[in-house]
């Protein structure tokens, strides 16, 4: 199973108008493996996620995720896949076991699946007391690592997570960085995108986008070995300012 | 750090309630002359109500406020044109390129681009190139050079910047604090949040803030050497298992991810970190970790806020 490729993308390309956005990327995400994606604002990190959560149709190029082939089968991979961000998530004014209804609606499952996964959910979470109050009210925190869950609830072979930690504190950054590893542990393709270079190093492997191409990929060890670093953070800054502005 | 007449913000048992949220939980702290002052802290904390009540813009329950020296309730009219405020979320006008923003906030304070141009100029020469662009197209890095430079159009003598640098990338976050540095050196006064911990050690003092209140106020090298256990950064492949594996040793108070590494606190406050270094090095070797290496490690202001977090109310400095 750990040989299979959750994400495989050949000469993917996303052109709009004149401007390339994505310029031919090649790089693959092993199952299991925790994929952290990184780049500077504008380097072309959100078209490529578009891309492969089957949302934004490529140019050239092609990819596919959790084996379906993200042009020709985009329904299929929105079945496979989960997806969290940080600025969208969760229904604020829905409550927390609503929200997880709702969710396990959209992705079909039975009454009584949705019903056990639940109540596994909210004890894992130990937010069974929440249940019937609104995701506004629980703290941010909480919130984040409820729309994980959510985003896993019908059990996707990879799952897209879109700055999920931003503003969170440090405690519980960590702690949904433990979500994360236990995903990954029992099977689950993770892909991450964060501004925290800490995290950059939590990841199996890396890459780092510049103006819509890949400057480095690889594990976080290695590359600061390639490119004579001390952390990612300084990897990235050599990497991406040229194309900071 | 006692308030002195030349201070230039005094907040004194500040408290701001949202019906039953206390917002902001009766602070204390002073802010000299150009000084970067810090605000710490995640989402959630109290940042925002605490930098609205200084900029005029909230009405605190209790408590008082001066800044330069006039009280924010009673004298706000006056001390909105000497305020250069940037509030968190993106405050300007998308459909407006980015002369016509700077335009328009010079002109709300009666002034124009041209006159204000000798001392926007650090900022605004990194703009000009793209100053007939709408507002709504700048990348995340120089929308915030963009309010930075709108926030400092009127010529205030102290900035109050609301997570300026939240959603920016690494790069982008580097370039805006060396502007701040710029700043303060011009003598500007800089209050300023973060939820990024490492942007502590760019201000000259900052407030840990959580939960409304502030947890420690100090140098970033004070509050860092505060840690008070034993702290040891463990190196090894497989990370995760290993801070399964440390969770269960008999001395452990608490492990976590950290960079590259994991950070291990040790219960015992006097032992010397390199004895437990030896210890915790043969523990992970009899769980099969056998490339474990094991280091006595300088706290950071990060690990200092995770220690703090868990202590009660009422530990605010004053």
């Amino acid at each position: 199973m750990s040989d299979a490729l959750a994400i495989d993308a050949v000469d993917l390309t996303r052109r709009f108008g004149a401007f390339t956005a994505v310029d031919g990327i090649t790089f693959n995400v092993r199952a299991g493996e925790v994929f952290g994606f990184l780049g500077a604002n504008g380097a072309g990190k959100t078209t490529v996620i578009r891309m492969l959560t089957g949302l934004l149709a490529p140019t050239s190029g092609r990819a596919t995720v959790a084996g379906h082939d993200i042009a020709r089968e985009p329904e299929r991979v929105k079945r496979d896949i989960g997806y969290m961000s940080q600025r969208f998530s969760l229904y604020e004014d829905l409550t927390v076991r609503e929200n997880i209804t709702l969710y396990g609606g959209i992705y079909d499952l039975s009454g009584r699946d949705i019903r056990d996964r639940t109540a596994r959910l909210l004890a894992r979470l130990g937010l069974e007391h929440a249940a019937d109050q609104c995701v506004r009210s629980i703290p941010l925190g909480w919130r984040q690592k409820l729309a994980f869950s959510v985003a896993l609830l019908h059990e996707p072979r990879v799952v897209f997570l879109d700055e999920p930690t931003s503003g969170v504190d440090p405690i519980t950054r960590r702690q949904f960085w433990e979500m994360i590893y236990e995903a990954a542990a029992a099977g689950t393709t993770v892909l991450v995108t964060t501004h925290y270079m800490d995290e950059a190093e939590y990841c199996d492997r890396i890459s780092i986008m510049v103006a819509g191409r890949i400057g480095a990929m690889g594990a976080p060890a290695d590359l600061k070995q390639q490119f004579a670093v001390r952390s990612i953070d300084d990897l990235f800054v050599q990497l991406a300012r040229p194309a900071a502005s | 750090m006692t308030p002195s007449s030349g201070a230039a913000v005094v907040v004194e048992g500040l408290e701001k309630r949202f019906e039953r949220t206390v917002a902001v939980a009766g602070v204390s702290f002073s802010v000299s002359p150009a000084e970067i002052f810090g605000f710490v802290g995640p989402d959630g904390g109290g940042k925002t109500t605490l930098l609205r009540m200084l900029a005029t813009l909230l009405v605190p329950d209790k408590g008082s406020a001066r800044v330069l020296g006039k009280d924010v309730v009673k004298d706000l009219w006056d001390l909105r044109r000497r305020i250069g405020y940037m509030p968190g979320r993106f405050s300007l006008y998308p459909d407006l390129s980015v002369y016509e923003n700077l335009r328009f906030f010079a002109s709300v304070f009666g002034t124009t681009v041209e006159r204000e141009r000798p001392h926007i100029a650090p900022i605004y020469s990194q703009l000009e190139p793209f100053k007939d662009r709408r507002a709504a197209a700048l990348s995340g890095g120089m929308k915030q050079k963009l309010a930075l430079c709108c926030a400092l159009v009127h010529r205030p003598e102290i900035l109050l910047l609301d997570e300026p640098t939240t959603g920016v990338d690494a790069v982008s976050r580097r370039e805006f604090w060396d502007l701040l540095a710029d700043l303060k050196a011009s003598g500007l006064t800089i209050l300023v949040s973060t939820p990024y911990m490492d942007e502590a050690d760019r201000c000259d003092r900052v407030a840990l803030m959580q939960g409304g209140c502030l947890l420690a106020i100090d140098t970033p090298q004070a509050i860092a050497r505060s840690f008070d256990r034993p702290l040891l950064a463990v190196h090894t492949a497989k990370r995760y298992p290993a801070l399964l594996a440390l969770r269960e040793f008999a001395h452990v108070h608490t492990v976590y991810p950290f960079g590259d590494t994991l950070h291990y606190v040790d219960a015992r406050a006097g032992e010397p970190a390199p004895a437990i270094a030896v210890e915790l090095r043969a523990f992970l070797v009899s769980r099969g970790f056998a490339d474990a290496q094991v280091e006595p490690t300088p706290p950071t202001v990060e690990d200092s806020f995770i220690a703090r977090m868990g202590a009660p109310e009422g530990t605010r400095a004053a």
